[in-house]
């Protein structure tokens, strides 16, 4: 099988240099036979690159520890679900399943891509192929998962205990599914870029594909922090490790570039800007993979261990040449049709918009590679967490303000009597929340303004969607909520949009309810108990009943029970684990792990750590935290992946047309 | 005033506040990262170079790690192959910390040589790889 996976790569390696070049000529002689011949290598590839991925799960499940990439994945009592995740567990895995999306998204863009929009696919197939080409040269010269050892271990070293959770076996493909996505619509920018068609068609063309990796980023990112709050026992769920960094910045640039190509479709503008906006997310997202990949962060050093590092830097560095080559020589093309009236306008919030995005990603990039950065001039110096809040904080306020004005306020020029119409009661929303929270006893600064913007914006949204269901019950004699109904059904991508505006002021406000944290560490005997005051008033105590012992399927578990009461009154009983994993031989594989016991509720997050245990006796060490808010962020979070699925949703038959004919009015208004 | 004009300043407004807030962000708490040589070589020309906030990234001297359960106390060397120091650390270790792992430190070097660490992150190897085989 490892054969046939080998073979399958260097087909693929054949498959994507023919697809490349006779994509890359097609485009440029016009010549149809050529392009369909990249058509039909990209169609190939896809094959070649999924026989390849059933080579390497046929060796997971039959357990040929003779594979390198089997025996350090997993062992053979891993649980059958966890068994199918390696393929993306290790770094050789997870280029193979890069590669293989990647070509299947293409596939897709070709069969999908809408007849006026053909004349990109030569270009878009030959980018394609070249990525994909990039990802099975690397594996196959630098880390090929079809390896074999000299020799045959009797069991596999098992997968780390802490990618056996069910939010690490979709976190990371949801996180790549994100991360490839993006090469479609920068396969198409390229495609624009080469063959000098510049004009608003490509961005209608790659609409879907933005929203859809922007929505694969989202959902990624949302259960990478729900995999590290359930999983990793530290209490929190974001701690702008460069990991957790690089999935961000994609994401950032991506919704800059939602919001900013509505400019372009409506008045001509930021053509430039968007085009670099695409490119950029492109390179953050190979960037994203290949941090995830390598340790470059932790040490500029390691870097050069891994060979990967290497070809990463190099395809980065080639592609950010070429790409700006590109650019450069098409920029005449892509000269603005109208230019910004007023600085009070919808223009002009959506230019801030873009700016605090792009400004945050920048800020994340610079803080992110700041140990890189200094240490080339001097003294290695790393930002912290509290660096990165006291950067964002205030950026992301100023953000989210803009998220509550950008939607309201006029195109061209706002009027004194617009601004009074739209943000009246919006206003007047958010300074009373902030005087309630006042007088409620609230005196840290940040979360009151967050908390006052969130409430500003809540009433922005709330208006929108009371005026429009009003005016739908006037003008159709439509009961409200069937009103609200069409009102949303209508115009998926303004009201869905408003829903993911809802989901994002969730998340702020939880965000700062992280503020109000509190935690204490204890060892107690059975019996002992300690107290923690939440942020609400309530006293919480904290009661050590025992320890127990025992095995589970592949780890030996030791469980602390604790008994939870607020106030006097006994409200559950919490049970966090300290996890020892076994190989199939009994042999233990891997550290300690631990399982956090939590106890969530609209309000605050218990959450109990078992530290480890007094060799000998019950005597337990617990870390206990109260988490304010957390249960938002969840939501939050599906929220807003809910209102973007909304904006996503192929338009139906009745709304469906008159949906169409308003892009294409829009279209024919801007060209 | 033109339009152009004002919006210039507008970013301009944001893009200042934006390199301040990082400026002094990375100022305020920013942290040096030393591996044990370079810090042993800072110490040697700057004395006073005591009880500043660092990070050390070095390797957990194997054999070198002492747990104390009931204090919650954990003690242990860290070294790099040019220079070692040992550590002190108050609380719950992250559960990848064994005594053959990198360490990342964060703490500050005390007079007495010692490093009393805030706290100790287990370096997850190239994001949960599985050490590579002998």
């Amino acid at each position: 099988m490892s054969l046939l996976g080998d073979l399958a790569l260097w087909i693929a390696l054949l498959l994507g240099v023919w697809g490349a070049l006779t994509g890359f000529t097609g485009g440029a002689t016009g010549r149809t036979d050529l392009q369909q011949s990249s058509r039909n290598a990209v169609f190939a590839l896809c094959a070649t690159l999924l026989v390849a991925v059933f080579a390497l799960e046929w060796l997971l499940f039959a357990h040929d520890f003779n594979v390198e990439y089997v025996a350090a994945h997993i062992s053979s009592n891993l649980p059958t679900f966890y068994t199918w995740s390696a393929l993306y567990s290790g770094q050789q895995g997870s280029m193979l399943f890069w590669a293989a999306v990647l070509t299947a998204f293409g596939s897709f863009a070709m069969v999908f891509t809408a007849p006026r929009h053909r004349v990109y696919l030569p270009y878009v197939s030959a980018v394609v192929c070249v990525v994909a080409l990039f990802f099975v040269v690397t594996m196959l010269f630098a880390a090929n998962p079809f390896d074999r050892l000299p020799y045959t271990p009797a069991d596999g070293r098992g997968m780390n205990p802490q990618l056996q959770n069910p939010g690490m076996v979709f976190h990371p493909p949801m996180l790549y599914l994100g991360y490839i996505s993006i090469t479609i619509p920068f396969a198409f920018a390229v495609a624009a870029l080469m063959s000098r068609r510049l004009d608003v068609d490509w961005l209608v063309a790659i609409r879907k594909w933005t929203i859809l990796s922007w929505l694969f980023l989202s959902i990624g990112i949302c259960l990478g922090m729900w995999w590290a709050y359930v999983e990793l026992g530290w209490g929190g769920y974001w701690a702008w490790d460069p990991v957790e960094n690089a999935s961000f910045l994609p994401w950032l640039v991506m919704t800059a570039f939602l919001h900013s190509v509505m400019i372009q479709e409506k008045r001509g503008m930021l053509k430039k800007w968007n085009l670099g906006l695409i490119l950029a997310a492109w390179v953050l997202s190979i960037f994203g993979t290949f941090l995830t990949r390598s340790g470059v962060i932790q040490s500029v050093h390691s870097f050069t261990q891994s060979p990967v590092g290497a070809y990463f830097s190099w395809f980065l560095f080639a592609a950010i040449g070429l790409l700006g080559y590109l650019y450069l020589t098409r920029l005449p093309l892509l000269k603005a049709e109208a230019t910004l009236e007023s600085l009070v306008s919808r223009e002009s919030a959506f230019l801030f918009n873009n700016l605090f995005l792009v400004g945050i990603a920048v800020t994340v990039l610079v803080l992110t590679l700041f140990p890189i950065l200094s240490e080339l001039v001097g003294d290695k110096i790393s930002p912290k967490a509290p660096t990165f809040n006291f950067v964002n904080v205030p950026l992301g306020i100023a953000l989210l303000t803009l998220t509550g004005i950008g939607p309201l306020i006029a195109w061209r020029r706002a009027s004194l009597p617009n601004l009074k119409r739209q943000f009246a009661a919006p206003v007047t929303t958010g300074v009373v929340a902030a005087l309630v929270i006042l007088l409620l006893g609230m005196r840290q600064v940040w979360p009151i303004i967050t908390i006052a913007v969130a409430m500003f914006v809540m009433g922005t949204v709330a208006q929108e969607f009371a005026r429009g269901a009003r005016a739908r019950h006037r003008q159709y004699g439509e009961m409200y909520p069937v009103a609200f109904f069409h009102l949303i059904a209508r115009n998926r991508r303004r009201y869905g949009g408003y829903i993911v505006h809802t989901g994002i002021v969730m998340l702020f406000v939880a965000f700062a309810g992280m503020a109000f944290k509190v935690e204490t560490e204890a060892s107690l005997k059975p019996g002992q108990s300690v107290s923690l005051a939440s942020p609400y008033g309530w006293t919480y105590t904290f009661k050590h009943l025992g320890v127990s012992q025992y095995d589970a399927l592949n780890r030996q578990v030791t469980a602390g029970t604790v008994v939870v009461s607020r106030n006097g009154r006994t409200i559950g009983t919490m049970v966090p684990e300290k996890r020892q994993h076994v190989d199939g031989l009994g042999n233990p594989t891997f550290e300690p792990s631990t399982a956090p016991a939590i106890r969530s509720d609209l309000r605050e997050d218990l959450y109990v750590v078992l530290g480890g245990v007094v060799g000998g006796t019950e005597t337990a060490v617990y870390r206990f935290t109260i988490n304010p808010l957390v249960w938002w962020v969840w939501y939050g979070g599906m929220i807003v992946v809910f209102g973007g699925v909304i904006v996503m949703w192929p338009s139906g038959t009745v709304g469906g047309t008159r949906v169409a004919a308003g892009y294409a009015a829009k279209i024919g208004a801007t060209e | 005033m033109k339009t152009g004009t004002k919006f210039a300043i507008g970013v301009a407004i944001v893009v200042v506040s934006a390199g301040w807030l990082m400026a002094t962000g990375i100022k305020q708490s920013g942290q040096y990262f030393f591996t044990p040589t370079e810090l042993s070589r800072k110490v040697a020309t700057d004395p006073g170079f005591y009880d500043v906030g660092m990070k050390v990234g070095a390797h957990v001297v194997p054999g070198s790690v002492v747990r104390d359960v009931a204090t919650s106390t954990l003690k242990f060397s860290v070294a790099d192959g040019g220079a070692a120091y040992p550590v002190v650390f108050h609380g719950l270790p992250p559960d990848t910390f064994t005594d053959s792992v990198e360490v990342v430190v964060e703490g500050r070097l005390q007079k007495d040589g010692v490093i009393h660490a805030t706290d100790v992150l287990a370096k997850c190897g190239s994001r949960y790889e599985a050490v590579p085989k002998a």
